[in-house]
């Protein structure tokens, strides 16, 4: 390698595909919703129209399983919020025995195979008889979704001065108002951007949720029995590019929202 | 006159929110255990906990004629992972895991040296977003294109035909064991779906090892008389290797563990994650199932000591 700046040529052209690679199965699922053919899965697409986007939008059961997917994937979030600060707060302003144990163990859910997860999940719930409900599923995806928030937190905590705290503390603050006033809004857009991913996560949640949802859809679900056995290939592709669309918007957010991290109070010392 | 003397030892704050913020200001440890115990629960409980009693079962067995679990300690599940229809599982997804892992390694190594290395500014944050959108959109929708794309009156058969080069498909096709009637029911259907799906996970750790490697030892190496080849070959992959290996562990661990993607596009035979599903599902073995899924966790279990051995952890 030479120190120019420069990539060779085979090099520009093996990353440009691979990008391409990643990015052509998306950009086809928009083509395949104007599509008129709706018995096979024909392309080029013989026609162009958006009456199917009408249709899908007079759908009860897509309705249904979004309405389920976006209540589970709250309460999941909302919880995971709650959990993973908490352990991010503890794991990174004090030292104790047992620490990279914590670690681990949040780790865990999401570095296991889903189906591991989900399995374990179902089995206890019917040695203990608990009726799957949307609590099961909330249980399940809170339990995969604290480690997105704990990372972003930890990653913040890291960042942030203790001695503000500290600063805080002496200038007669109780350790509510230093919470409230300090803290909070120093790691306020890591645990926004945690948020929004642990939302997509929960919300794009199939393998846990399949064993842990009984009889209910979430949008995942609801797409699955889709793929195993088409029924409305057209409503399934309008259902997939909103998906696609809606997924984009969080991602891109809290890119923004943790992209600039490194400037924050504090952050120098 | 009087002074107004401030104590240099304020009293105590009223009220219960700030006698409780005195006392945490007083015993931290308090403090840590109320922010330690609610997640520890949590996961120690519903995680920990389901997850050991998956492990226990797997050490009873299923009665052959009543169908009912039998509750007493035995390894005979264990010994039926060994039957060959069932090793033959194993056997076909670790495959499929390793041919998986170095593909993706092999498609993600450029992408993330140019990232690393090359890339800046505007277009740097145009890798990292290029690389994020299709890491977090929906899986679902992944595989589903990839259906789109694989079916025999789909893109690929469609460009196949119009490059006059059906015969080179159907060459491809007829191959025994990869080969199949379309590309959506072959092994290699569900080969390329899996590096498409885990490609994400190989670039990121491969790009974070990449720019730790310092651009004065390449220079230096070509100042050593190096050839660009030589340089990359003894100086720039025993650096990478350790965010590759890091790489591999997902791709291998997630491909170990799917049972999605097999089910919809490749051939009928069955992959792990499918075993176990159908085992606790239709078949109602969970003692089945549950040794089944010992098995992806052993397997990591060792792929985890290699890696550790390689140093792959610190690349994460």
């Amino acid at each position: 390698m030479r120190s120019d700046r420069s990539a060779s040529f085979s090099l520009k052209l093996a990353a440009g595909l691979g990008l391409l690679f990643l990015h052509l199965p998306i950009l086809l699922i928009f083509v395949y919703a104007f599509t008129t053919e709706e018995k096979s899965y024909q392309w080029p697409p013989p026609g162009l129209t958006t009456q199917w986007f009408a249709i899908a939008w007079n759908r009860p059961d897509v309705w249904a399983a979004l309405g389920l997917s976006v209540k589970v994937a709250s309460i999941a979030t909302l919880i995971a919020l709650a959990l993973g600060t908490l352990c991010a707060a503890a794991v990174s302003q004090t030292r104790f025995f047992g620490r990279e144990a914590i670690s681990l163990l949040v780790v865990l859910p999401i570095a296991l195979p889903g189906i591991i997860t989900g399995i374990a999940l179902r089995s206890a719930f019917s040695l203990l008889d608990i009726p799957f409900s949307v609590w099961t599923i909330v249980l399940g995806h809170a339990t995969f979704c604290v480690v997105v928030v704990y990372n972003n937190a930890v990653a913040r905590f890291r960042r942030t001065s203790g001695s503000l705290i500290e600063a805080s503390m002496d200038l007669g603050a109780d350790g509510f108002q230093t919470f409230r006033h300090v803290v909070l809004p120093n790691i306020g857009t890591a645990l926004l951007a945690g948020g929004m991913l642990a939302f997509a996560l929960s919300f794009d949640e199939v393998i846990v949720t399949t064993f842990t949802g009984g009889q209910q859809s979430t949008l995942p679900i609801w797409m699955l029995e889709e793929l195993i056995r088409p029924r409305q290939r057209p409503v399934t592709n309008v259902v997939a590019m909103v998906v696609v669309l809606v997924t984009f918007l969080p991602i891109l957010a809290a890119y923004y929202l943790t992209r600039d991290g490194d400037q924050i109070a504090g952050g120098g010392k | 006159m009087s002074v107004a003397a401030s104590p240099s030892i304020l009293p105590g704050r009223g009220g219960f929110a700030g006698a409780l913020s005195d006392s945490f200001w007083r015993k931290p440890k308090l403090l840590l255990f109320l922010m330690l115990t609610p997640p520890l629960l949590w996961l120690g409980i519903i995680y920990i906990g389901s997850l050991l009693a998956l492990l226990l079962q797997s050490f009873f067995s299923i009665d052959e004629f009543s169908g009912m679990v039998n509750y007493e300690f035995t390894l005979a599940t264990y010994a039926e992972l060994l039957r060959p229809s069932n090793f033959d599982i194993i056997l076909r997804t670790v495959t499929m895991a390793a041919a998986v892992t170095i593909a993706s390694a092999a498609v993600a190594f450029p992408i993330a040296y140019y990232a690393a290395r090359y890339a800046q500014g505007k277009w740097k944050a145009l890798f990292y977003l290029g690389i994020m959108l299709p890491l977090w959109s929906s899986y679902l929708v992944k595989i589903y294109a990839w259906k789109l794309i694989l079916a025999k009156e789909g893109i690929l058969n469609w460009a196949f035909e119009k490059l006059h080069l059906t015969w080179l498909l159907d060459g491809i096709l007829g191959l025994p064991v990869v080969g199949g009637n379309s590309l959506s029911v072959s092994y290699i259907g569900t080969f390329l779906v899996f590096v498409y799906i885990w490609l994400p996970y190989m670039i990121l750790p491969t790009q974070a090892a990449l720019e730790r490697v310092p651009g004065n030892l390449i220079e230096a190496s070509s100042d050593l008389g190096a050839t660009p080849a030589q340089a990359f070959r003894t100086v720039i992959l025993p650096l990478a290797l350790p965010g590759i290996v890091a790489g591999s562990i997902f791709t291998f661990s997630l491909t170990l563990g799917d049972y999605i993607i097999p089910q919809i596009i490749g051939s009928s035979r069955l992959f792990i994650g499918q075993a176990v599903y159908t085992q606790q599902g239709t078949a109602g073995n969970i003692p089945l199932a549950a040794a089944f899924s010992v098995v992806p966790i052993v397997i990591m279990g060792l792929y985890l000591w290699l890696a550790k051995r390689q140093g792959a952890f610190d690349a994460l």
